[in-house]
């Protein structure tokens, strides 16, 4: 099968007066249609430069240094501003962090969404668009009468998943969600990602679901790629990921999950993520791991690939390949 | 002796105020009695969805709000009413940690100024020397290194470390209560095991009763002994934590725990019949709050269910239980193990 998004050795930098820091350093992912991948990392580990990157968003004083993003059959990187704007939603697109709080309090959704349409299609007629949009309103499970509504009648999980369906607008083949539920309570999340998932399915779209929730992660993507400091530590399926993780970072990750049957043990992962400016030599993970030798102070870890199609980046396991 | 503090029949309600009529607007909190008692420390977890009265029970015990009816008692006596000395000590023996990390901090004064404050204000200490010994230590029981921290300005510290100075602020006053109100929720996954570790040590070593308020049934579990569970200011079900997340009655608790993305392949998600919905937010009819959300609705769940017994440490407010004992609101800190 033909990937739909393909990711080559994509690399970002920001320039700050202190120096470059290095948010994403040689990323290459693939990713079918109708897969699901989650990408997970601490805080300032690069999540949502990926996606920003991708989306081709990266603003000054970042820059894309390197690589590709190649959607269907076209590479994202090369496109001119317009040309972007076009394949935004069409193409790829984006539920940033907080989505619920980027709508406009003084339009009303519908108004929003034809928005969208209109940035796209040259003519469609008024019916049309509302047609379209209420269309998008209900696969998420909303009323058709949302259309009319402003933010303030909504709930939090409501406003969420209207930005879902003005994400799903265009029917794009790759959606980019950031931390979607990360203000949502329980129940709430629940819904808003049994919506992702059945608008998912319909599209056949492949879907990128950033976050530091592991347990959301088990319930809901196939593939897990574990980001540490700009780079890829680990990237395996999620059963291989949860029952035998292979990088110390994520075996640390999977172990400080709280789960039923560890009550009262609190495993935490000692220390703190490096700042970018001042990245240890070598792997930069190599000051909290547990496994350190000679080799992980002085040298940078490939990714490799190891049985069965798993990806892993430490010295561990280089010897044996 | 007095209980240490004592919710009788607390009930809050906000108004609507128009021009010329008041009317009820929302209950967020409904009859609530509990008792915490001073000999021995406990975590207590209160869990519930966004409008469950979570935050408005924090906001009365801390007395930032007055109750509508019913008195929250501390050492026996109403805490709106205490003065001068008595008002000090209450201030000073019931402490809170917030949800935000990073609200909190004035980005204009280092992280020392925070911590200053309440030795200066409390006046706990004799001499500079003294202060900046009660800053080490505290520092030092949260697990921060007190000179990496000392002196640095709270932009140059993470989410983890500024929650953890919040816990050290709270911990230089010697509470005998600390409110912690999500405070893991804004925390990097990796993070929270850390802060747990360390509010689950306050209680062990310092004897401090911890009052942990959450949507997250995962580090309640982990946290607490006992857990009320609250669904739009009603109690749903109450009891020892692990019968109630192990094995949880209540149609709402169900759906809770049902919810929770487990991270277990083995453990999925939607295996009760209960749809994930949102609340809604409607105006309430009198009988149980979940009825309009609950598949098992019948005509008697009009009027509102009394708790009934599961077990000696387990009680659920749901006619579905109606041949097993009731039990009165006001013995709910009976069902609740220390």
């Amino acid at each position: 099968m033909e990937p739909v998004l393909r990711i080559n050795n994509l690399q970002v930098t920001y320039y700050t007066d202190a120096g470059r820091a290095r948010a994403l350093d040689g990323v290459s992912l693939t990713l079918n249609a109708g897969e699901k991948l989650g990408l997970v990392g601490e805080s300032g580990s690069g999540k949502s430069t990926m996606a920003l990157a991708m989306m081709h968003m990266i603003k000054p004083p970042g820059r894309i240094e390197e690589g590709q993003v190649i959607v269907g059959d076209t590479d994202l990187t090369t496109l001119t501003k317009e040309e972007m704007l076009k394949a935004r939603l069409e193409k790829i697109t984006y539920i940033p962090q907080g989505a619920m709080n980027s709508l406009n309090p003084v339009m009303r959704i519908g108004a929003q969404m034809v928005d969208a349409i209109k940035a796209h299609y040259k003519s469609p007629s008024k019916a049309e668009m509302a047609e379209m949009s209420m269309d998008s309103l209900e696969s998420v499970d909303l009323d058709r009468s949302v259309f009319k509504m402003y933010p303030h009648e909504l709930s939090g999980g409501m406003k969420q998943r209207v930005c879902i369906a003005i994400g799903i607008l265009l029917k794009p083949q790759v959606i980019i969600a950031d931390e979607p539920t990360s203000a949502l309570d329980v129940v709430t999340q629940r819904q808003v990602m049994e919506t992702i998932d059945r608008v998912q399915e319909t599209l056949g779209a492949a879907i990128i679901l950033i976050g530091h929730d592991m347990g959301l992660m088990a319930q809901f993507v196939d593939k897990v790629a574990v980001m540490y400091t700009g780079r890829l530590m680990e990237l395996s399926t999620v059963r291989e990921m949860f029952t035998n993780p292979q990088h110390p970072y994520a075996q640390a990750l999977i172990s400080s999950l709280p789960s039923l049957d560890n009550k009262g043990v609190f495993q935490g992962i000692p220390g703190l993520a490096p700042a970018l400016l001042r990245l240890p030599s070598g792997c930069a993970f190599h000051p909290r791991c547990q496994h350190t030798t000679e080799i992980c102070t002085t040298m940078l870890p490939r990714l490799e690939q190891m049985e069965g199609g798993r990806m892993v980046a430490c010295h561990l396991y280089t010897e044996q390949v | 002796m007095p209980e240490l503090l004592e919710f009788r029949n607390v009930t809050k309600t906000f108004f609507r105020r128009g021009w010329f009529t008041t009317q009820p607007g929302t209950t967020a909190l409904n009859n609530l009695s509990l008792k915490v008692n001073e000999s021995n420390s406990t975590i207590l977890t209160v869990a519930g969805e966004s409008g469950s009265g979570k935050t408005t029970l924090a906001m009365l015990l801390l007395g930032f709000i007055t109750p509508t009816s019913g008195q929250i008692l501390y050492r026996g006596k109403d805490i709106n009413s205490l003065k001068g000395a008595e008002r000090m000590i209450f201030r000073r023996e019931v402490q809170a940690v917030f949800q935000d990390p990073f609200a909190v901090f004035n980005p204009f004064y280092h992280v020392d100024h925070l911590l200053s404050v309440p030795i200066k204000r409390f006046k706990l200490a004799h001499s500079k020397k003294e202060m900046r010994e009660k800053m080490f230590e505290a520092l030092s029981a949260v697990g921060l290194h007190p000179q990496d921290i000392l002196g640095r300005f709270p932009h140059q510290l993470s989410g983890g470390q500024r929650q953890r100075i919040n816990v050290a602020r709270a911990l230089l006053l010697r509470p005998k209560i600390l409110v912690a109100d999500e405070p893991v929720s804004m925390v990097d996954a990796s993070l929270r095991a850390n802060i747990l570790e360390v509010l689950s040590s306050l209680k062990k070593d310092y004897g401090v009763t911890i009052i942990y308020i959450t949507h997250d049934l995962t580090t309640a579990y982990h946290i607490s002994k006992s857990i009320i569970v609250l669904y739009r200011g009603t109690v749903m079900e109450a009891g020892d934590v692990d019968t109630v997340i192990n094995a949880p009655q209540h149609p709402y608790t169900r759906l809770l725990i049902d919810s929770i993305p487990w991270p277990d392949l083995n453990r999925r998600w939607g295996e009760t019949e209960i749809k994930a919905e949102e609340a809604e937010l409607g105006e309430n009819n009198g009988g149980c709050k979940f009825l309009s959300r609950c598949p098992f609705a019948t005509k008697k769940c009009k009027t509102p269910p009394p708790l009934y017994l599961m077990s000696d440490l387990q009680a659920a407010s749901c006619y579905l239980f109606d041949q097993n004992a009731q039990i009165e609101s006001e013995r709910l800190s009976e069902l609740l193990p220390v």
